[in-house]
């Protein structure tokens, strides 16, 4: 990452564990809060958390989101156990999900996971493994404003 | 300026934290059954109009930067639910309105406070 990480943490998400679905992503919002990152950083790193934190939880065994913090940029990365995605580019396109009834019920799965995450990033990466599991790495400048 | 209790005296509502502040302004509305929308397009600020009562919105909210929640249709979250936005400051209203009539009285209040209408 750009500059040395001042700040590190690593959170365990379980798949499957809807009871504690955001906590990660309130978490992670709440410490860079108190490191004082600009709000519009705070908010875009939340909600890319917790949409990386919620597919983790819908599709996957087990993950782990590692947070790191640079003066000048946020690194959120996420390695899962799971089912992999057969279809990257297609897993991108808004709209298209995979998601049970009972996900929808919850007011997820509508698609827009993963292109909402690109959206809030300034660099985002994705690499999946059918049978192995995703990897995801969101980057956001901790002085720029997007768009 | 329109605020927490404009909104909960048009939409007839329940305060269901009472220490919420009534001043809380409300800039933007925003209405949705999918949290999924709500974290692509709710503005920071909104207040969110919703059908959904389970504890994913209030996670939600707290991410997205909603500023309260009007529950509509009747729905009431349980008592985890309201304890966990009290512990985020995030204020919650209900009411038996079904949410196009809230959503309609609400732009009634916006034309009539902020646009002259």
């Amino acid at each position: 990452m750009a500059g040395e990480a001042v700040f590190r943490q690593e959170f365990p998400v379980k798949g499957g564990d809807f009871a504690k679905a955001g906590a990660v992503a309130c978490r992670i919002k709440d410490l860079l809060k108190e490191l004082g990152l600009d709000t519009p950083v705070v908010r875009r790193a939340a909600i890319a958390s917790y949409e990386a934190e919620m597919n983790v939880i819908m599709y996957a065994w087990e993950g782990r989101v590692k947070l790191a913090v640079s003066p000048s940029e946020v690194r959120i990365t996420v390695d899962d156990k799971g089912p992999g995605i057969p279809d990257v580019d297609l897993a991108m396109t808004e709209g298209y999900s995979t998601a049970t009834a009972e996900m929808r019920e919850l007011g997820f799965g509508a698609g827009m996971g993963l292109p909402n995450i690109r959206k809030n990033a300034d660099a985002f990466r994705i690499d999946s493994r059918v049978g192995r599991g995703t990897h995801l790495e969101i980057t956001i400048h901790a002085n720029g404003h997007k768009s | 300026m329109i605020t927490l209790k404009d909104v909960m005296t048009w939409v007839n509502g329940e305060l269901l934290t009472p220490e919420s502040p009534l001043g809380l302004e409300c800039p933007k509305i925003f209405a949705s059954d999918l949290m999924s929308d709500v974290l692509t397009s709710a503005e920071p600020g909104s207040f969110l109009l919703t059908g959904l009562a389970n504890p994913h919105v209030i996670s939600t909210c707290s991410v997205a930067d909603v500023a309260a929640v009007v529950f509509v249709q009747g729905k009431r979250p349980d008592a985890n639910v309201v304890e966990q936005a009290r512990a985020k400051n995030l204020p919650l209203i209900a009411t038996k309105l079904p949410m196009f009539e809230a959503c309609s009285r609400i732009a009634a209040l916006f034309g009539e406070k902020v646009h002259g209408r």
